[in-house]
């Protein structure tokens, strides 16, 4: 990890010197993500995903093999690119994160405080402590889990069901908020995501009603940003936007961040997931 | 059974499943006022009272930015109302200070100082002075502002107003009211106005 950090340092150092064109710093980024690509940092995360499926935690001792992602018990393979959606034991439409809540509640025995505690991996929101990490990148169970889950989707259909009401509702609730404008800055997701070929300095930003677009972004998360050297989830991509627009604080795993993702994965539906990706 | 009966009856069952199916506009407006309630906390300074919308974002929001003209029009005639120019007369400041402004992003999020004055922003959106690559496309370009358009009396109310009240001339526009939401002050928004203006900036070069 620390060679891609200081290849990633070199070429923020370098780029000014050999493109004078943007055009050609964007396509050297293009070409730079598609060499880390083949050696991406995230398949670290995925093997202690993996354990942490099988590994028995909590108070009632138990591993999550039993968890179910809406394939039925311990059904992984394919499960991601199927989420959001409702289920019935919670009465409530779900995300891969918020689900996995559900299971550290209902298998393992933690309270549901304890399960988000340490949605993120990193700096930014304090650990697990219990957990038997140590060292800078202090990891995240939650989002080992998230890579080593998305992993086994990896090549296959973004095909999020719309059958149940309940999950017609959320994603009409996540379009109103895509664009809900409020706060100091007057932002809304749709400020930055609601034209096509737009940038915030030089990141280029997708167009979220745009299929193509839509299938890409979605498609990408969760993904290894070299920025952080963390691999970060579509949680963390709301939450990280949320608090750019000068928002208060969205909640990990809270009804609106639901909302939103659902409103998005039906925007990238029938795209790729080609994740865990490496992002800048 | 009459068949009218019947067929009212048939009818009567296929509205039933429609709004089975169908959540309506107020069921929706409902569920997003509660979702919006119970998902977000306060954090630093970002409160959460942020979330209730003025007027002007209320209408945006239900428009998706593309207000009907006449809504438009009400939007522009209300933010107008709100810029207050300042009372020395004086529109145009620093443009070096307005540089350091527009480079700046930091301000108003929870992981920022409340104490630290808040930037512009406005690299973020806009190509602004040749010097700097690293600009956003969201806004239209301002390379040579004042170069095409002067620095006469005019154009500095017009790009004092317009960083205050950007929806004062353009209903629902993408760029934060800076003016008037307390974003920027008075004095950094004449700086930006040099920036954008003074014939001695990198802007008009």
């Amino acid at each position: 990890m620390r060679i891609h950090r200081l290849l990633a340092g070199m070429l923020a150092v370098t780029l000014p010197c050999f493109s004078l064109a943007q055009q050609d710093t964007l396509k050297e980024i293009e070409r730079y993500r598609q060499l880390l690509q083949e050696s991406n940092p995230a398949e670290l995360y995925e093997a202690r995903g993996a354990e942490h499926w099988k590994r028995e935690r909590g108070p009632k001792n138990s591993s999550l093999e039993r968890c179910d992602l809406g394939l039925g018990p311990g059904v992984v393979k394919g499960a991601y690119v199927r989420l959001p959606r409702y289920f019935a034991d919670t009465d409530r439409v779900q995300d891969l994160e918020s689900r996995l809540v559900t299971c550290m509640v209902t298998l393992q025995g933690f309270t549901p405080e304890e399960a988000r505690r340490s949605p993120f991996s990193g700096t930014g929101t304090p650990m697990i402590t219990t957990e038997p990490f140590s060292g800078v990148s202090r990891p995240s169970v939650m989002t080992d889990l998230v890579a080593w889950i998305a992993s086994e989707s990896r090549g296959m259909k973004i095909e999020p069901p719309m059958s149940h009401p309940k999950e017609r509702l959320a994603y009409q609730a996540g379009e109103r908020l895509f664009y809900y404008r409020a706060g100091p800055y007057d932002f809304g997701c749709v400020t930055c995501h609601g034209e096509e070929g737009k940038r915030i300095r030089l990141q280029n930003l997708p167009k979220m009603t745009n299929a193509k677009d839509a299938q890409r972004a979605f498609g990408t998360w969760p993904g290894y940003r070299v920025s952080e050297g963390e691999v970060r989830s579509m949680q963390w991509r709301m939450w990280e936007c949320i608090r750019q627009m000068r928002f208060p604080e969205l909640e990990f795993a809270s009804d609106a961040s639901i909302a939103l993702i659902t409103y998005l994965a039906k925007k990238a539906e029938g795209g790729t997931l080609d994740a865990p990706s490496i992002k800048r | 059974m009459q068949p009218k009966t019947i067929l009212a009856l048939a009818l009567c069952s296929i509205g039933v499943a429609g709004c089975a199916t169908r959540t309506s506009d107020s069921e929706v407006e409902g569920a997003v006022a509660e979702v919006i309630k119970v998902s977000f906390k306060t954090r630093g300074q970002a409160t959460v009272d942020r979330l209730n919308q003025d007027d002007a974002q209320a209408l945006c929001s239900k428009y998706h930015d593309r207000p009907p003209r006449e809504i438009a029009g009400k939007i522009e005639q209300s933010q107008t109302a709100t810029i207050r120019y300042p009372s020395s007369g004086k529109l145009m400041g620093d443009w070096r200070e307005g540089e350091r402004i527009a480079q700046s992003g930091v301000g108003w999020q929870f992981t920022d100082a409340p104490t630290r004055p808040a930037g512009g922003s406005c690299y973020n959106c806009h190509q602004i002075s040749k010097q700097e690559l690293s600009f956003g496309t969201i806004g239209p370009s301002l390379y040579q502002f004042g170069k095409l358009r002067g620095s006469g009396e005019a154009i500095q109310k017009y790009a004092f107003g317009k960083i205050y009240n950007a929806e004062a001339f353009s209903a629902c526009s993408n760029m934060p009211r800076f003016g008037h939401n307390g974003v920027l002050t008075e004095e950094q928004i004449t700086h930006l106005v040099a920036l954008l203006l003074d014939p001695d900036s990198p802007v008009n070069k």
